[in-house]
């Protein structure tokens, strides 16, 4: 059995799985990492949103063997400092988004890496960029997580 | 007490105010309105003493005593139209029947105070994000004067002994449970005042009591927790309480964030997938392309078990289970499966089909023998899915004679009795954990995954992690049945003289136990011996308008196909129906749509919904070409809810491109006023307006299932297009009526969407000129999608994620 070598939520981990099972079940099914959530399987739903090298990305849609420990992978798990939320988990707080909370994992990340992006990009964080954000929320609190990114992106 | 508490309401951008006449009328009969509601609020409601039970235990265990109270009375008629005689909801709705079936087992609901000083209450509801977890913590707080984070609510394991007082579904869990709560609660505190003034050797009445610490006079103070088994009962006893009074609330009626929110946002808070329960790995099941198909046989066993990571495979009665380390190598062990099927149970129909019979089943209506000018219509509604972001799932281990089981579940005695009758075992061995759910929207008042999971884990002889896929859940889940809605009105000069909707539709499954509940209390209610369906339908909707002879009936087609209530069940449709249909009429007497509303609303509690809307919303303001207003309104759940959207169907709108989108209309903006009664968590009841809108938008615009050939279509959320960031109004304004003229909390959780469902069809019916005679309103465009294969069930995962990182 291949074994990969992984750096998750600064932690390097070994794992002895088949080459192509995606990253999203190494994560969940064997290392008991469940923040990133299944919810299609084929990158539409966007629940298992996570970060690579600190950009967003869906290991639903990704191989084990294509990524390397030298890729610095980040789920919600990892986001906070410590007892120190991020900005963006604090602002879904102070927002009350979630519901059901099973897509906001993903959420979080999806609307880190858009307000990352945005920076990059000299852009403004408006509600043209929020509609970028594919992540399906079926409990519908769209509009909290509007009003929590634009918060969220004042204190990143 | 204030009159208004914190408020609710989300500042908008008001829209420019040459703002007309009719805001100023509007403003005018609001201020009515609300002095009325005010009035009404200031009636002696009495210090009315409830029963209870101190149960006998080491330390303090108590509970409610209901089964002596009387159904609360029915609103004040103040009709201006042609008078509707009473609907049967207005005097006895769902509600009351599923409270009044839950009246005898109250007493089995117990509050304990515990050793370490925390409340404990194990609710017997389930919590899928509709926060009543973070409500009932609310109830408890006020009632015993502590803070939120003393009091720990968990969700009960099934208890068979509760009969029907398990049951979560109809918006009822607040209104069903709230006096209960309150009543164990009273007693609780009581009995460690009592406690608390014998060891310190002090009057009970100069006590205080605050956040868990009983202080007297003295200064000297006693935790709850040192007091719990001096309060405690050694025998089971009767006993009286009076409830706090309303104007000293300082929880309820207070914004309050979900006590879950810090779980949720560090990834904490565990489904049922995320539960690690030794040996419970990986397993999902290969259905058949039919809907409903069954195996016949499976060609290339031995390959498949020896695909990696694979520990076992089973047929079970609907298809072939795999059992793996991770779900990855489930999902690649069911796309290589060879499978026989057998025909499913809706094989060769489809939609076209389906509505032929269904129109053959449409009950007659019957125009009243009176003179005037007849406004007909019908309207289609299409399978839609209620499938939630959580896949249906569970895990089993049935072993030795006996099952666990844990899974989102909305009637878990139910599912516990179900599970143990096809396992061939005694309840008593059957245990049902029930987890909190990654939303709901109807799908967990079924148990269809922890049976199938049973099944599964039976046939292994090991525990099972068991989980549909995406593609399962949309194909093979439960929907919200088609249905057709028939309207005819009957208009004289200046008024309605009947008005009568016919609801034709595929049967709606209620045979999750909600349906005993409703039936053994609903012999009460006037009329009552219809069926489970019917009965349903007639405690739940109301004509909000005074129509003349105005009535609404039920038939329903037995299909096989797999429904179940989706959030607001008939609701939605017989809405959109009906609130098209006072268009129409208000165009033949050409009033305005607001205006004939308002004159015809029944009540004035209804009506006070009503006008606040259109204020909020500025109705009547210049509007583009290509753009409208539309407004409409919705009586259920003990309360009122009005909603005025403005949509945008302009071209460069509607064809705004977003990739494996749909995009069509937009609603731009929505006001949406809600009465629920005594509001617990106006923070929470905005969230349930806001999600109920949004799910109203999908029902009328962008998602539907189509049946093709035996199965449907949409495999994934690139095929069902539920509302998306690009869908969802830019502008929501949802108001919380904080002084409500009720002072019983009402039902919240389905309330927003089918007021909003008839407000979006009206505005796409006037900003168009055309009324859509079928929903959604992209039912019959070409799929923007491919269709996914049948076979293998599951498409292929991708290997190109990172093509798409950002």
């Amino acid at each position: 059995m291949p074994e990969h070598r992984l750096t998750i939520n600064g932690q390097q981990v070994t794992v002895d799985v088949d080459d192509d099972v995606r990253l999203l079940w190494v994560i969940r099914d064997i290392l008991g990492i469940t923040g990133p959530k299944y919810g299609c399987g084929i990158n539409v739903c966007k629940a298992c949103t996570s970060h690579i090298n600190g950009r967003a990305f869906n290991p639903c849609s990704v191989r084990v063997c294509d990524v390397s420990e030298d890729d610095e992978i980040t789920t919600i798990e990892g986001l906070a400092d410590g007892d120190e939320l991020h900005p963006m988990q604090q602002a879904w707080i102070d927002h009350d988004v979630a519901q059901c909370g099973y897509c906001q994992p993903g959420q979080i990340m999806a609307a880190v890496a858009k307000v990352r992006q945005c920076a990059e990009e000299g852009r403004d964080v408006d509600d043209a960029a929020i509609e970028e954000i594919r992540n399906i929320c079926r409990c519908g609190t769209y509009n909290r997580i509007r009003a929590a990114i634009k918060a969220g992106a004042a204190n990143m | 007490m204030p009159a208004h508490r914190a408020a609710t309401r989300r500042d908008i951008s008001r829209a420019d105010s040459a703002a007309a006449e009719a805001a100023h009328t509007a403003e005018a009969r609001a201020e009515a309105a609300t002095r009325n509601a005010r009035s009404l609020l200031r009636r002696d409601t009495g210090r009315r003493k409830f029963l209870g039970y101190l149960v006998a235990a080491p330390t303090l265990v108590v509970a409610a005593e209901l089964t002596r109270q009387s159904v609360f009375g029915a609103p004040a008629a103040n009709a201006l139209g042609l008078p509707s005689p009473p609907q049967t909801p207005e005097v006895y709705d769902l509600l009351d029947a599923l409270r009044d079936s839950m009246r005898p087992t109250a007493h089995l609901v117990r509050v304990e105070v515990r050793k370490d000083g925390t409340v404990h209450f194990a609710l017997p509801r389930s919590d899928n994000g509709q926060g009543i977890i973070t409500s009932t913590k609310m109830i408890i707080a006020e009632e015993m004067d502590l803070e939120l984070d003393q009091v720990d609510v968990t969700l009960a394991d099934a208890r068979p002994e509760l009969m029907f007082n398990q049951i979560t579904g109809g918006s009822s869990t607040t209104f069903t449970t709230y006096t209960a709560i309150r009543v164990a609660a009273a007693i609780a505190r009581g009995r460690l005042l009592d406690a608390a003034a014998a060891l310190l050797e002090q009057d009970k009445g100069t006590l205080t009591s605050r956040a868990g610490l009983i202080t007297g006079l003295n200064g000297r103070s006693l935790p709850f927790g040192e007091l719990t088994e001096a309060a405690a009962s050694p025998v089971d006893e009767v006993v009286e309480v009076v409830l706090k009074d309303r104007k000293d609330f300082r929880v309820i009626g207070t914004p309050q964030t979900k006590t879950d929110a810090r779980d949720i946002v560090t990834g904490r808070k565990k489904f049922t997938t995320d539960l690690k329960i030794p040996g419970a790995l990986p397993t999902i099941i290969c259905r058949a392309p039919d809907l409903n198909g069954t195996p016949a046989g499976i060609d290339n066993l031995d390959e498949v078990r020896s695909m990696p990571g694979v520990t076992d495979v089973a047929v079970v009665p609907t298809g072939i289970a795999v059992r793996a380390k991770t779900f990855g190598q489930c999902i690649e062990a069911a796309r290589a499966m060879q499978v026989r099927w057998k025909a499913g149970t809706v094989a060769g129909e489809d939609d076209e089909s389906i509505l032929a019979k269904l129109r053959r089943a449409e009950l007659p209506l019957a125009v009243p023998a009176v003179a005037g000018d007849v406004l007909e219509r019908s309207f289609t509604f299409y399978f839609r899915s209620n499938s939630a972001l959580e896949t249906n799932c569970a895990i089993a281990d049935v072993r030795d004679g006996k099952a666990e089981i844990w899974a989102p579940l909305k009637n878990p005695i139910v599912a516990q009795q179900d599970i143990a009758k096809r396992l061939g075992l005694p309840s008593s061995a059957v245990t049902v954990h029930v987890v909190q759910g990654g939303g709901s929207f109807g799908r967990r008042l079924f148990h269809d995954a922890a049976l199938e999971a049973a099944q599964v884990s039976k046939a292994m002889g090991k525990p099972v992690k068991l989980m549909w896929t995406r593609a399962d859940d949309s194909r093979q889940g439960r929907v919200h049945p088609m249905a057709t809605s028939r309207v005819r009105a009957v208009v004289a000069a200046d008024s309605v003289l009947s008005f009568e909707q016919r609801h034709t539709s595929v049967a709606t499954d209620f045979g999750h136990g909600f349906g005993e509940a409703v039936t053994s209390a609903a012999a009460k209610a006037p009329g009552g011996q219809l069926g489970v369906a019917a009965t349903i339908f007639e405690l739940t909707q109301v004509t909000p308008y005074d129509f003349g002879v105005s009535t609404r009936l039920l038939n329903e087609v037995e299909f096989g196909f797999n429904t179940g209530s989706m959030r607001n069940v008939y609701s939605p449709d017989v809405a959109t129906a009906r609130e098209l249909m006072v268009d129409q009429i208000a165009a033949k007497l050409g009033k305005d749509p607001y205006e004939f509303r308002t004159a015809t609303v029944k009540y004035d509690r209804w009506r006070a919904v009503l006008d606040r809307a259109a204020e909020e919303a500025n109705w009547g303001k210049s509007m583009p070409a290509g753009t409208a207003q539309g407004i409409a309104m919705h009586i259920e759940y003990k309360g009122a809810s009005a909603c005025v959207v403005e949509i945008d169907c302009r071209d460069e709108t509607v064809n705004r491109p977003i990739r494996e989108g749909v995009t069509g209309p937009r609603v731009t903006r929505v006001t949406f006023v809600v009465d629920v009664g005594l509001v617990i968590n106006p923070r929470g009841v905005e969230a349930q307006m806001m999600g109920g809108i949004n799910d109203a938008l999908a029902m009328t615009l962008t998602s539907s299932l189509h049946l093709v050939d035996g199965h449907f279509v949409e495999a994934s959320w690139d095929n069902y297009f539920y509302t998306r960031q690009w869908n969802t109004p830019p502008e929501m304004n949802i108001v919380v009526i904080e002084d409500s003229p009720s002072d019983e909390p009402g039902g919240a959780g389905e309330f927003g969407v089918a007021a909003t469902c008839g407000a979006v069809a009206c505005a796409y019916a006037r900003a168009t000129g055309k009324v859509p005679d079928y929903f959604p309103i992209n039912h019959k465009d070409p799929f923007p999608f491919e269709p996914k294969p049948l076979v293998p069930p599951i498409p292929p995962a991708p290997t190109n994620g990172l093509d798409f990182i950002y």
